[in-house]
């Protein structure tokens, strides 16, 4: 079997790279924990004695001014993305070993470059001038085989960033490294006690003696161990791009204008996504202007996108506060130059397709609800939500059809002073300014401490009486419920007290009077 | 298309009425016979197209809670036709309860002021409910493309509607059997509910609070068909059930036991 001459490029500390806050902290200590123990940390922290596997505690009592950081796999695989990008514009065929660490194979970019010396460089100037996470040193080893390339790669220094270890050299070169790189604690811990310390003295054994004694897993890192590594280099796929971007080139100042334009891209949006068998459930749509980024937002779908419903989104972005107007509004200054559609999350589309007689009956109420809110906007068609809070305006929440249904305050919480059941059935969205009297015709006022300046006798609850016949007798009442809410707050601060009041007529009415005003909030109706 | 049937039937139909009516004053023309063969004829056929249009709507009726299946004409809202309520919103979500707790969905157009927890303690399934709460000047067009895939439409008609715009989304509401719940006055609706009067229990002069609701509902039928009924409702109880009222009870005994079995009498001394 041939070996494969192989790149690896390495990232040294990688974890605490991607995970350290962009650059501030240049040269702070930082170690990144998994489980209670030291997983990586940077080279400033281990230059004060902390190592890999420590306790938090024992790592913070010898270096004082250590920055714990929990251990995100996730978010060292998202970081490499880029760098692996950055590094398949180079050359294509990038394995990505673990995030940190990926193998191209040597013979192209040798080829290209005019040596295999040059491409090193090449793809370390790349590195070291990547825009979003720049790796100050980026180390380069090249050997038969991706393992022997990944010992050169780690065998290298910060002055000396790139190790070539010529073809053929490759089992010399790793004669005297330790066991423990072999990556297999068990068989390293047995071969120490064996007394083979160094992968040349383990290469030295008989391959079918070691067959024998150690099983299948044992003779591969006895292959590797003698420079024997045939395993190729196997190339990503690169992913496919999803995300649409449509220019403009007349900026397009008109709502009309720049649906219209995006309406190819939301084509191409989602057949391309249903090219890779997937459905976008969440869709971010970034809108840049003439004087830069204008606006981004989320948009969620019950079901998922199909490309009137992307278009339909992108129109009511422009529009901004959900009502059907055809100037450019929602914070927009300047015309649109360019609009992006970005999948932000995507579901197999197995997991959505409708049935062989169709999807259900909530599919025709989705497509119905969709049309009416493409004839009057977004936030027209909403779907009530009840939530926390003491006023009954605040208790219920209108969210737009396909958004997340949060209430506005949460639900959990005590919420003392609350009105008992039974709830008001008409809410007024706007209070409505009322009037309330004393037996002599005098307003009923409220006092700081709660106490009234009359019995209430008659009341107008809905706006000011034109004449002393609209007033209406107190049949009963009961209050004040007095609620001093977020005191804390001066924009939010709100003093007021509840009345409930039944009229001569039966009619049944929830008052309040806040800053000696009286209003209706609510009707028993 | 049994409607376009049923229409021209009863275009037929009537001028012959008129003819049959003039003929038997006039006892001795020689016409007569052959018009009354013509008029039997015409109102068989009539029947008959009454008979596939009944069959079509009568038999389906949408959920409605039991309480309120005695109050309303044929013992329940008939799929495809329009209904009027006045005075009350609480009987509107009453009516539409049961509709919606089992999976149908209901959609409020017009109505900003519709409370969604009062509606749900009425027994309001909310995550069957949508709302247009400013439809516009168009607010037919969506009352029509709602109809479409919602069940229940409750509607508060911003202004008068006309007996043509009423006949149109009648037409569509018999195809999708859908009903239609007018907050207000509505033409050539199935019946129309008043709230005609209405007295709270659990409220004194400076104490208690609102607990429970005895309404009188005035049902009046289509055209003249049917005599107004009046029907006494709790709307709700004390327990927040909606049942109907016992007329024989005194009202004091009646109150007694509703406070008696008041569950939130307790939490309410806390809050008072």
């Amino acid at each position: 079997m041939s070996l494969t001459r192989t790149i690896v490029v390495w990232s040294p500390d990688w974890p605490v790279v991607a995970a350290a806050p962009d650059s501030d902290s240049g040269d702070k200590p930082v170690a990144l924990f998994d489980r209670g123990r030291v997983f990586a940390c940077s080279a400033s922290a281990r230059a004060e004695g902390v190592r890999r596997g420590l306790r938090t505690r024992d790592a913070q009592s010898r270096c004082p001014g250590l920055v714990v950081l929990p251990y995100d796999p996730g978010l060292d695989a998202r970081r490499f993305e880029p760098v692996v990008t950055a590094v398949e514009a180079l050359t294509p065929g990038v394995q990505v070993i673990r995030p940190g660490t990926c193998a191209i194979r040597a013979r192209g970019p040798g080829r290209y470059f005019g040596g295999e010396e040059r491409a090193a460089q090449a793809i370390a100037t790349r590195l070291r001038t990547l825009p979003d996470c720049r790796i100050a040193s980026p180390r380069v080893g090249i050997a038969d085989g991706p393992f022997a390339a990944e010992q050169a790669a780690r065998a290298t220094t910060q002055d000396a960033p790139f190790r070539i270890v010529a073809a053929g050299e490759s089992a010399a070169f790793l004669r005297d490294l330790s066991v423990d790189l072999l990556g297999q604690p068990e068989l390293s811990c047995l071969l120490h006690r064996l007394g083979l310390r160094t992968l040349g003295a383990f290469a030295a054994l008989s391959g079918t003696d070691v067959l024998n004694r150690f099983g299948p897993i044992g003779a591969h890192a006895h292959r590797l161990a003698g420079g024997g590594d045939t395993r190729p280099v196997t190339a990503r796929r690169p992913p496919p791009e999803l995300t649409c971007w449509v220019d403009f080139d007349s900026p397009a100042d008109r709502v009309d204008q720049v649906a219209f334009g995006a309406r190819r891209a939301a084509d191409t949006f989602v057949s391309g996504l249903a090219t890779e068998g997937l459905v976008c459930t969440t869709v971010r749509i970034a809108v840049m202007t003439e004087d830069g980024p204008g606006l981004e937002r989320c948009w969620l779908h019950p079901r998922w996108f199909d490309a009137a419903d992307v278009v339909d989104r992108v129109r009511w972005q422009l529009q901004g506060n959900g009502t059907a107007t055809d100037t450019l509004s929602g914070g927009l200054t300047s015309p649109v130059v360019r609009v992006g559609l970005i999948p932000d999350e995507v579901d197999p589309i197995g997991a959505h397709a409708s049935g062989l007689w169709g999807g259900g009956p909530d599919e025709s109420v989705h497509r119905a609800l969709s049309r009416v809110q493409s004839m009057l906007g977004h936030g027209a068609v909403v779907s009530p939500v009840v939530g926390g809070g003491r006023g009954p305006a605040d208790r219920q929440t209108l969210v737009a059809w396909g958004d997340r249904p949060d209430p506005r305050w949460r639900t959990d919480a005590p919420w003392t002073g609350k009105l008992p059941a039974p709830a008001p059935t008409t809410v007024f969205p706007v209070p409505q300014p009322a009037l309330v009297l004393t037996a002599d015709r005098q307003p009923v006022g409220i006092d700081g401490r709660g106490v009234l300046s009359g019995e209430p006798a008659r009341f107008c609850p809905t706006g000011r009486p034109r004449s002393g016949g609209d007033l209406q007798p107190v049949e009963a009442w009961a209050g004040p419920w007095p609620v001093s809410e977020r005191w804390w707050d001066d924009t939010s601060a709100r003093r007021l007290a509840r009345f409930q009041v039944v009229g001569a007529d039966g009619s049944a009415w929830l008052l309040m009077v806040e800053d000696g005003q009286w209003w209706t909030e609510a009707r028993y109706d | 298309m049994f409607e376009h049937v049923f229409e021209h039937v009863r275009m037929t139909v009537s001028p012959l009425v008129t003819q049959l009516r003039q003929a038997s004053y006039g006892s001795t023309d020689p016409r007569r016979h052959a018009t009354a063969e013509r008029l039997d004829q015409a109102r068989r056929s009539a029947e008959r197209a009454r008979r596939l249009q009944g069959e079509r709507i009568s038999e389906r009726l949408l959920d409605i809670l039991p309480a309120l299946a005695s109050l309303l004409p044929d013992g329940g809202l008939k799929l495809g036709s329009a209904y009027a309520v006045e005075g009350s919103t609480a009987l509107t979500a009453v009516l539409i309860a049961r509709a919606t707790a089992t999976g149908s969905w209901c959609g409020v157009v017009g109505m900003p002021e519709f409370a969604a927890e009062g509606a749900a303690g009425l027994g309001v399934d909310l995550d069957h409910v949508v709302m247009v709460p400013e439809p516009g000047r168009g607010w037919i067009n969506v009352v029509a493309a709602l109809v479409d895939a919602l069940t229940v439409i409750v509607i508060r008609p911003p202004g008068h509607v006309s007996d043509a715009e009423a006949a149109r989304l009648g037409a569509r509401l018999r195809r999708r059997e859908a009903v239609l719940v007018s907050c207000g006055p509505w033409p050539r609706c199935e019946a129309r509910l008043t709230v005609s009067q209405s007295s709270w229990i659990g409220l004194g002069s400076g104490h208690g609070h609102l607990r429970a609701r005895q309404v009188e509902v005035t049902v009046s039928g289509r055209g003249t068909s049917m005599r107004p009924r009046r029907t006494p409702l709790w709307l709700p109880d004390a327990c927040g059930q909606i049942r109907l009222a016992d007329p024989t009870a005194t009202s004091s005994a009646e109150e007694l036991s509703v406070v008696a079995h008041d569950p939130s009498a307790v939490v309410f001394e806390a809050v008072g």
